[in-house]
């Protein structure tokens, strides 16, 4: 019974795992993969002197900060908001539609910005053009890229997000809260002293997760967003390896810039999982 | 019972009308391009894109309707979600029903096997190249085979299969079912909501899948609705205006109406599977929540 799905994970997931021999190899697609010469660490070698590691570092990081900082927050204020709301049926519908952009295409999301934002007729654009306010170039510029990225995160994923917590917070035993309001404490100090704390593992471990993850930037959004204006701010690990690879066929060469980012995750991954079990919450793994 | 403060009252105003707004930031957008994609050319010339245009037509649709192209690849994603969705669903099960049941020796090591993969990934170009030497290039087996088990959903799986009592299975082993009718009979019945859990994800995964497509198909009467979205609103080419190139007796409508309507297109069809599956989605990400 195990049989088909066995083969799927050893030709599927194991085999490209033996493939990334090819990182050290000059992997040649005439000569095959068995006949491609050894050249040891000339790839990585190649790709750490390249001022291009530099940018696709710094672009990663910049974008993973921004992630933290101005999205990862905000699942966690709306379940916290949701959880004061007394009137079930109004909880529920904006539960409905808050979790609807989340299963929706990255297609259809940088499809509708463009529609919105796009400097020839974009709906947003020709608000701000018809209010008096100058053109901005929203898709094309280097400026606007972050922003813009962040801004889709959090329209896409933010009521999705707050799933987790809320879960967390049904498991809060309400006679707590009887109890606090018998001693006379206002609203503010019921989220402060009793919600709050409830969720604080949840929110300590997805932050581990979230860093653990750090260099995932979410890559089908990112080449969609990218164009020739914006590369230098957007290029990221997974889209270098995409255009190196696929387009310009160096297999070695991006195979190399993929391995090099899937050990470092991997590291990461491992770290942000054992810090977690140092705070004393649950690992994952 | 304790009458609410003037405090709390503000707090409960101030908070409804923060996630009203938030649900609008969410809704509008849709609302905009649904709106968009029904205005009449002349309304969109004169006043572009407004919630609520007063003249309404279905150029849009019409000639998108008539394209060949978005016909034949809005085909091919149904094809790709029901056949890939069934394939995930088949995989799935016959491994996860193995690897929770304690009898069978090799499942701890198989479940590392599967662990790792979650942590480590040969990457994309190893992973294309083992797709091309398979002889997958510019075949639907691309989309729905390199998929076919997410190894999340798979421990999810697994974990709700062991908490089914045992009780069951030996009893239906001593009626005589083999492990396949012990798994069809009786497991499956008992785990219908997770069923229609992963059934949702899988499905809403294939419908949206985009970036395989761009990999692993160059053809592109292949192409499934997500790559043909990406060349008509992202890149504006693909042949749009061009009746001849798209395979449409009708005059092509503005741009933007053709644009807001594949987006529509592409977007509804998955959104009416959301409704349904609706009821079941606390519990199935809850279940994700459930220890490995």
């Amino acid at each position: 019974m195990i049989a088909p799905g066995l083969i799927y994970f050893i030709l599927f997931k194991y085999l490209p795992m033996w493939g990334v021999l090819i990182a050290f190899k000059d992997y040649l697609p005439f000569r095959g993969f068995w006949d491609s010469p050894w050249v040891g660490f000339k790839h990585f070698d190649r790709f750490f002197h390249d001022p291009v590691f530099w940018l696709l570092l710094k672009n990663t990081f910049v974008l993973a900060i921004y992630n933290i900082v101005f999205f990862f927050p905000i699942p966690i204020v709306i379940a916290l908001m949701l959880n004061e709301l007394r009137i079930e049926w109004f909880k529920r519908s904006i539960q409905t539609a808050i979790y609807i952009p989340h299963f929706v295409s990255w297609v259809v999301v940088v499809g509708m910005v463009y529609t919105f934002f796009s400097s020839e007729g974009g709906i947003f654009t020709n608000m701000l053009v018809d209010a008096g306010l100058p053109k901005l170039n929203f898709l094309m510029s280097n400026d606007w890229f972050r922003p813009m990225i962040i801004l889709e995160v959090i329209w896409k994923e933010s009521g999705w997000g707050t799933i987790i917590f809320l879960a967390a917070l049904s498991g809060v035993d309400p006679t707590l809260y009887e109890a606090a309001k018998i001693d006379g404490a206002s609203r503010y100090r019921q989220l402060w002293h009793i919600t709050l704390p409830a969720i604080r593992s949840t929110i300590v471990i997805l932050f581990i997760l979230r860093l653990g993850n750090f260099l995932d930037t979410g890559f089908e959004q990112i080449f969609l967003m990218l164009n020739s204006t914006n590369r230098q701010v957007g290029e990221v690990f997974d889209t270098y390896v995409y255009v190196n690879g696929v387009q310009q066929g160096q297999f070695s060469f991006s195979t190399a810039v993929g391995l090099f980012k899937s050990l470092v995750g991997l590291c990461l991954v491992l770290g942000a999982n054992k810090a977690a079990k140092k705070l004393g919450e649950q690992g994952v793994y | 019972m304790i009458r609410p403060t003037l405090g709390s009252r503000l707090f409960d105003i101030v908070n409804v009308a923060m996630l009203v707004v938030f649900a609008l930031f969410t809704i509008v957008p849709f609302l905009f391009v649904l709106s968009g994609s029904f205005t009449a050319s002349e309304e969109l010339l004169q006043r572009g894109v407004v919630l609520f245009p007063t003249k309404f037509s279905l150029d849009g649709y019409r000639y998108i309707f008539s394209t060949k192209t978005i016909l034949w690849s809005l085909g091919v994603t149904v094809y790709i979600t029901v056949v890939g969705t069934l394939i995930n669903l088949i995989f799935t099960t016959l491994t996860a029903y193995p690897l929770a049941r304690n009898e069978f020796i090799g499942r701890k090591p198989i479940m590392m096997l599967v662990l790792f993969t979650m942590l480590f990934s040969g990457g994309m170009i190893p992973t294309f190249l083992v797709v091309k030497s398979l002889g997958l290039l510019n075949s639907y087996a691309s989309l729905l085979i390199p998929g076919a088990i997410s190894a999340f959903n798979l421990i999810i799986l697994r974990n709700f299969f062991q908490q089914l009592p045992d009780g069951l299975e030996e009893a239906a082993k001593i009626d005589g079912c083999n492990d396949y009718q012990i798994l069809v009979r009786i497991v499956l019945p008992l785990s219908l909501p997770a069923m229609a859990t992963f059934s949702l994800f899988y499905a809403v995964g294939h419908w949206n899948t985009f970036f395989n497509a761009v990999l692993y198909i160059n053809d592109n009467t292949k192409w499934p609705i997500q790559v043909w979205l990406r060349q008509i609103v992202i890149l504006s080419q693909g042949g749009i205006g061009d009746s001849q190139q798209m395979g449409s007796d009708y005059v092509a409508p503005p741009g933007e109406v053709i644009k807001m309507a594949v987006i529509i297109v592409s977007t509804v069809p998955i959104l009416l599977v959301y409704p349904f599956l609706q009821k079941h989605f606390a519990k199935g990400v809850l279940l994700g929540s459930v220890k490995g």
